[in-house]
């Protein structure tokens, strides 16, 4: 490669609101649901019936505008994008292209060379579709409206990335940002959160934009950063054979790690959008504006301060803690109950992380309630259980959400810290490993160790280890 | 003296004294749809067991005292554009000609909670579009006043059905005039209300920014009395308006004394038959011994409202319309070869040719690269007709001028050159471009004796104006019934 190139990426980000209902029925938006059980007339697009704007999907979109700077629209209106499909129960999809509810907003992400801004050019809300199903036995297509009119937002970005890292960061950004609204769980791989990447290439220090491409079907942040690079090889290695980037949308197959033509831009459908007739324009009042602020919660980087100071914990516990809004839940909730912020930063940082990459698991999918885990905290710090129990009954409490107080009654867990108990067991022990007791003597060290691990089995690991220490060497 | 020749008031005042029934209503209504539909063609659908059975329901309720309202019992018909749970719904198009809707629309279910009795569902033309009931897929209406001649359009079927005594009122809906030309043409009243006071809900959309729901009937009362019973706040709805009050009826008081009326001269001129302009400057003059102040005045923009309609309505057209494509429900072709050659072949052989003309019309306008020079243009232009209106209202209470150019044409005369048959729709289309309420009330017939109308065009939410002018008049000459009506009674 003779010359210097740069990327150039602006994301599109489709995000599924938490929504209870629909954003133009009252149909309910669970997933899983029997095919075709969450529909009414609106949302098969029977004949004759109407849209009616769920006010909860504006203010979830509001709320991501105001969290990402955005210039909220107080006067935005719906359009049709027309174009058929199986899955479009109308053939025309409510959406926002004229006057999207939110624009001109930013984040701002970490890069090694210092905070970026990424430009937020619009979010807009839209309807998702239904789901088709091919039955290869019969050879036919049955659709799914269980899915259609789910309440989306799309978070259209400027081209403001140069490399995957960027994009990242970028998306981590949005995904705790929303989830810390509560607006969305933001799941790539169960598609609740959806990006398509748009890229092109140019000389370094060019300021003319190359042509691009964009690539749909990413569905975890590996394969975008695969595909980027990819995409990126592909576009140079085109242009190095005097050949031109075709403007089209291409899919990446992740197994593959390649992509492929879906379709270019001479085939691209002309969507006739038009303004929708049936939803007069949304008016966002100044209080009502006013109460979405108002109700906005603390987002990642107040809570991060916050924690630092009001908590006292490190900056990579409280790092690790608020990037996820779960775990930054858990701890808080923990913390009010037990008012031990750096043992409850302990038990997240350590025990939770290990058990959670044991059993493959995302902060989002952690059951156990802060009621037993500060329970747990005080169990130990009271001295009721040892520590090497306590983390076995955390395991218990880590899976099926124990109560740790019943469950170290029912176990007979407690610590023991009889001294007569303690001192028959140890003078057990020492008469069954005289060698041991010898080789101690004699100025091996590592002997009693060995002891206090025969005297806790012995014990059935209820023993308080600081005793035994002190007994042992006592009575050798 | 036959039951169908009341008015719906009168008939439902008999129906609560006792004097009659329900049910004896609903049989003379569907004795008369036996004795001269099979000429006439105003009914799609005629349930007769459905509408006895809930012709004795409505009796029971009302002997009860559980229905105590002015239509309780009366028979009506309803324009087959307007869903009706478990009673088929066509928009008189091959491509609904066996769906059968899971819900009722809330004007019909808003009349049955009165007490009105949906004998059937009416003809029109396919998917409203037309100015004839010819584009009907289940063949034409024709004029009970002369079955040479169309009825109008495109609630042509109700028009007729209520003119031919076949029912006492019915339900059209009107989106450039689909009420109020047709009324003209069947010598009946008929009222399209303001945009937003009849909820939308479950009428099978044309131009949903233009379409509205409203009475015909044989005068300005069972107008009145049928626009309080469909008129409703309805969530469902999001154009649906909330009204300070839904009492019509009290309007009518039998003067027009107070009352000035506009009287445009751009909708004298040449265009207008001079038997229709004759008719029509008599009932205003008519207007003025019940005490009304006329005053002529030049309305302007009146050239523009045409393109803007079709422009408009198309483009809502095309997109309304795409969701009959023979995935869901209504006509698929019976052979294809996959997704695309379904679509084609089952919207092709499903619509008729005035119907995909709009289709076609509607997406061009909104393709890219002429939305900006067609549609967006239509909405300036709308914008701009509503201003002239508005200037209008604030010297008059009511403009008054003709439904329609001329009486109804023969039957074929039409569809040849639509272009014409659009220009037909001169004094209507403006009305529902600007979200007005607009009446037409019957003033006498032409030369070949082809009724005509006079239509009284009110600012939004002024129904009770128009209709309080529209029965002064009523009170100057008779109702005249068709020969056929007359004949057969």
């Amino acid at each position: 490669m003779s010359k210097q190139y740069e990327t150039v990426i602006g994301l599109e980000v489709h995000v599924e609101l938490a929504t209870r209902t629909k954003i133009f029925c009252s149909c309910s938006t669970e997933f899983g649901g029997a095919p075709n059980t969450h529909t009414c007339p609106v949302c098969t697009g029977m004949p004759g019936s109407l849209p009616v704007l769920n006010r909860q999907v504006v203010e979830y979109a509001a709320a991501v505008g105001l969290a990402t700077n955005c210039t909220i629209n107080q006067y935005c209106k719906f359009d049709r994008k027309n174009y058929f499909y199986p899955d479009n129960p109308q053939n025309y999809q409510i959406s926002q292209l004229y006057e999207p509810i939110c624009r001109n907003g930013y984040v701002e992400i970490d890069t090694p060379s210092g905070p970026k801004k990424i430009g937020i050019h619009e979010i807009h809300m839209e309807e998702d579709a239904g789901k088709l199903i091919h039955d290869e036995w019969e050879d036919c297509s049955l659709v799914d409206f269980n899915r259609s009119g789910v309440p989306l937002i799309e978070i259209v970005s400027e081209p403001d990335m140069r490399n995957a890292d960027e994009v990242i960061a970028y998306l981590d950004k949005l995904r705790l940002i929303i989830q810390y609204l509560g607006a969305s769980d933001c799941k790539l791989q169960e598609g609740s959160m959806r990006a398509d990447v748009n890229l092109s290439v140019r000389e370094a220090g060019s300021s003319k934009l190359g042509t691009r491409t964009e690539m749909k079907n990413l569905n975890s942040f590996k394969a975008i950063a695969r595909a980027i690079e990819g995409e990126r090889e592909r576009q140079i290695e085109l242009l190095e054979m005097g050949k031109a980037v075709v403007q089209e949308t291409r899919r990446w197959d992740d197994n593959k790690e390649a992509s492929h033509a879906m379709r270019s831009k001479e085939d691209a459908q002309d969507y006739r959008y038009f303004p929708e007739p049936d939803l007069p324009p949304v008016v966002i009042s100044d209080e009502w504006l006013q109460e979405i602020r108002a109700r906005q919660p603390e987002l990642r980087s107040e809570k991060l301060i916050r924690y630092k100071k009001e908590f006292d914990i490190p900056d990579y516990d409280a790092q690790i803690i608020t990037g996820s809004k779960k775990l930054a839940d858990l701890f808080e909730a923990t913390t009010a109950i037990c008012k031990k912020p750096k043992k409850v930063s302990n038990w997240l940082m350590v025990e939770t992380m290990h058990l959670m990459k044991e059993h493959g698991m995302e902060p989002e999918d952690l059951r156990f309630s802060p009621e037993n885990l500060a329970a747990l905290i005080d169990l130990t710090d009271a001295g009721t259980i040892n520590s090497s129990v306590a983390k076995d009954v955390f395991e218990k409490v880590f899976l099926e959400n124990v109560d740790p107080e019943r469950y170290v009654d029912e176990h007979g867990l407690k610590m023991v810290s009889n001294e007569g108990e303690l001192r028959s067991v140890i003078e057990q022990v020492m008469a069954a490993n005289p060698q041991s007791v010898e080789d101690y003597r004699s100025g091996k060290e590592k002997a009693m160790g060995f002891l206090v691990g025969q005297t806790m089995r012995a014990m059935k690991g209820k023993a308080n280890p600081a005793m035994v220490n002190q007994i042992l060497k006592e009575l050798l | 003296m036959s039951l169908m020749s009341l008015t719906a008031l009168e008939l439902g005042k008999k129906i609560r004294e006792r004097e009659t029934s329900a049910v004896e209503a609903a049989r003379e209504a569907l004795d008369q749809i036996k004795k001269v539909d099979k000429t006439l063609n105003c009914f799609v659908t005629v349930d007769e067991e459905q509408a006895l059975h809930r012709a004795e329901e409505v009796q029971k309720k009302i002997e009860a005292g559980e229905l105590t309202g002015p239509l309780a019992g009366v028979p009506a018909a309803v324009k087959d554009n307007l869903c009706t749970e478990g009673l088929r719904t066509t928009c008189s198009s091959r491509m609904l000609e066996h769906f059968v809707p899971s819900y009722t629309a809330e004007a019909v279910r808003n009349l049955e909670n009165a007490g009105a009795v949906v004998i059937g569902k009416s003809n029109m033309d396919e998917f409203a579009m037309g100015s004839t009931t010819e584009t009907s897929y289940f063949g034409p209406t024709r004029n009970p006043w002369n079955p040479e001649h169309v009825p109008g359009g495109s609630s042509g079927g109700s028009c007729a059905a209520v003119a031919a005594e076949e029912c006492s009122f019915a339900l059209g809906s009107d989106t450039g005039g689909s009420i109020r030309q047709p009324s003209a043409f069947c010598g009946v009243t008929g009222l399209k209300p303001t945009y937003g006071t009849v909820s939308r809900y479950g009428l099978i959309a044309y131009g949903s920014s233009l379409d509205q729901i409203g009475p015909i009937g044989k005068d300005a009362a069972d107008c009145a009395a049928v626009l309080e019973a469909i008129a409703s706040y309805d969530r469902k709805d999001s154009t649906s308006m909330k009204r300070d009050s839904y009492d019509f009826l009290s309007a009518l008081d039998g003067s027009a004394e107070g009352l000035r009326i506009g009287i445009p001269r751009d909708y004298f001129g040449d265009g207008l038959n001079g038997e229709v302009k004759e008719r029509i400057l008599e009932a205003a003059k008519a207007l003025e011994s019940k005490g009304a102040v006329l005053e002529e005045f030049d309305l302007s923009l009146v050239e523009y409202a045409i393109p803007a309609y079709y422009v408009i309505a198309s483009a809502e057209a095309s997109s309304n319309l795409a969701r009959f494509d023979g995935v869901k429900y209504g006509y698929r072709t019976r052979e294809y070869e996959g997704l695309h050659n379904m679509y084609k072949k089952s919207r092709s052989e499903g619509f008729g040719p005035e119907v995909k003309r709009r289709i076609m019309l509607g997406s061009f306008v909104l393709s890219s690269g002429y939305y900006d020079a067609y549609y967006l243009k239509a909405l300036k232009t709308k914008a701009l007709i509503k201003r002239a209106f508005d200037r209008a209202f604030e010297k008059y209470d009511m403009i008054l001028g003709p439904a329609a150019p001329t009486t109804a044409p023969k039957l074929g005369e039409s569809l040849g050159d639509p272009l014409s048959m659009y220009l037909g729709d001169i004094y209507t289309v403006s009305v529902n471009l600007a979200g007005l309420p607009g009446i037409t009330v019957p003033c006498g017939t032409d030369g070949r004796g082809l009724p005509i109308g006079m239509q009284l065009i009110g600012d939004c939410f002024q129904e009770r104006k128009i209709l309080r002018a529209a029965h002064a008049y009523e009170q100057t000459r008779a109702y005249s019934r068709c020969p056929m009506a007359a004949k057969q009674a």
